[in-house]
């Protein structure tokens, strides 16, 4: 029976609009969820990348075409300023000629040394350019998209850089493209070492600034204004001596156990389009597990009492 | 009150090809090269056109194709899964729901209500962000504004698509 306050449905349109959303919510919260913890979805996140990165290339026409038009002007209208420019790269360039050359009579040298005390030569590594097609996309992330991704043989945790210093991570790679991971992305840690002392520390991400912070640095630890931060390489991840940030400000308040210390990351996080994708190093061995090297501890001090 | 916005003409039916194309053309505008404050003040476009076929044509696009929509544009964006989704589904249903009620305003007065509907977008996403990181940058909520300034507009652009042969036996 049908009674005056209830509509009568004439055409059967499927499920009533709430519980397609919750239906939908639901899903979406499932899939937040998996996301965030488990990250099961990285395969069909590069599946689903293959129907909209052509969508994305369009989007970088406009971009790519207006920087073409604007070096077409400079190279029409300002002559005079590229003879210069070119002038002080040639300059530039024999300076840095002439450093390399130092460089490599230092590293022969280093190797040397090295091979005298027995230990094992640096590890070399190789770069590859690759060029950014997006910077942040998210208000709330950190992250540029490059142009090369597993075509160029591309991997999760490669570390990218630029003229200047480390630049960021790459924590996603898709067929074409890959993600990376600034290191001024909130929780981003980076381990380095202050290049005037030694000190080692790890310096993490800001988040929602361009900055770097330098957490758990005790009230007394030897850090001042304009110390600059390389890459201790301890890690095994990023390849030691390479500048990162310097030091801006630094807090320190009696009240608090620890200082509170901002730096500016050194190399153009925010700025270049080309950037440098180190291959990755060598795996070093396994960190070993410190449960059963408690253990073991535990049954030699009992191996030593029964004897 | 006036009654000016639903004048009686009777609209051609809209292509699939049509909806699918405004969707794509609003993940491409989502995907130019903003920056900075330029980021901050992005209109949501995908949000709009969602929004916007949702009122008129809630039988044709409805929360399940709002959903996929969201799915690509997470891939897009490179957010988390289900971030983008769960706010277009949030939108799509406020759409639907409330397509009727918009429909009998002007596009002046559904302009305010349209705000809510998208604030609510917006905050959803910044909830789910700020679960997942732990922090909430204020000046996203800029977008929601601009995305209802854009409201006006876009309605009339999409209307006067749709509206192209319409009087092709009278000239």
């Amino acid at each position: 029976m049908i009674d005056g306050t209830q509509s009568f449905r004439f055409f059967n349109r499927g499920p009533s609009p709430v519980a397609r959303l919750v239906f939908f919510a639901v899903l979406s919260l499932l899939l937040l969820f998996v996301d965030a913890r488990y990250r099961y979805l990285e395969s069909t996140r590069s599946a689903l990348s293959v129907l909209v990165s052509p969508i994305q290339q369009l989007a970088t026409l406009p971009g790519a075409l207006w920087q073409q038009a604007s070096d077409f002007f400079v190279t029409q209208s300002m002559q005079r300023d590229l003879i210069k420019q070119n002038e002080d790269l040639k300059l530039r360039h024999e300076s840095d000629a002439a450093q390399l050359l130092l460089l490599q009579a230092l590293q022969l040298e280093n190797q040397q040394l090295r091979n005298l005390n027995g230990l094992p030569i640096r590890d070399e590594f190789t770069s590859q350019l690759a060029e950014i097609i997006y910077a942040e996309r998210d208000v709330f992330k950190r992250k540029v998209l490059i142009n090369k991704g597993a075509n160029a043989e591309l991997r999760v945790g490669q570390v990218v850089m630029d003229d200047i210093g480390i630049v960021g991570q790459i924590t996603r790679v898709y067929p074409w493209l890959s993600e990376v991971t600034l290191i001024t992305e909130k929780d981003h840690a980076v381990p380095v070492q202050v290049l005037r002392n030694g000190l080692r520390t790890i310096v993490f991400g800001a988040g929602n600034t361009s900055q770097l912070s330098l957490r758990y640095m005790p009230t007394s630890a030897d850090i001042q204004d304009d110390d600059v931060l390389v890459t201790s390489g301890i890690d095994g991840i990023y390849p030691p001596g390479i500048p990162v940030a310097k030091v801006v400000k630094i807090e320190r308040d009696p009240a608090y156990p620890f200082a509170h210390v901002t730096c500016l990351p050194l190399a153009g996080v925010d700025k270049h389009r080309n950037l440098l994708i180190l291959s990755s190093l060598p795996k070093l061995p396994e960190r070993p597990d410190e449960k059963s090297a408690a253990a073991e501890a535990n049954n030699r001090v009992k191996a030593r009492k029964n004897n | 009150m006036p009654y000016q916005y639903s004048k009686p003409e009777i609209q051609r039916p809209v292509s699939n090809t049509f909806i699918i194309l405004s969707a794509l053309a609003a993940l491409f505008l989502n995907g130019l090269p903003w920056e900075g404050i330029g980021l901050m003040l992005r209109p949501d476009f995908v949000a709009l056109v969602i929004l916007y076929w949702c009122t008129h044509k809630p039988l044709r696009v409805g929360i399940g194709l709002s959903w996929a929509v969201g799915i690509l544009a997470d891939v897009a964006d490179a957010s988390l899964f289900g971030q983008h989704a769960l706010a277009y589904t949030l939108l799509a249903f406020g759409g639907v729901v409330l397509h009727r009620r918009l429909q009998m305003f002007d596009l002046r007065q559904q302009t305010i209500q349209v705000f809510w509907i998208f604030a609510l977008t917006y905050a959803v996403y910044a909830l789910v962000n700020w679960q997942a990181n732990g922090y909430v940058v204020w000046l996203y909520f800029l977008g929601c504004i601009t995305s209802t300034l854009l409201w006006i507009p876009l309605s009339i652009m999409l209307q006067a698509m749709q509206q192209k042969r319409v009087d092709n036996n009278h000239p």
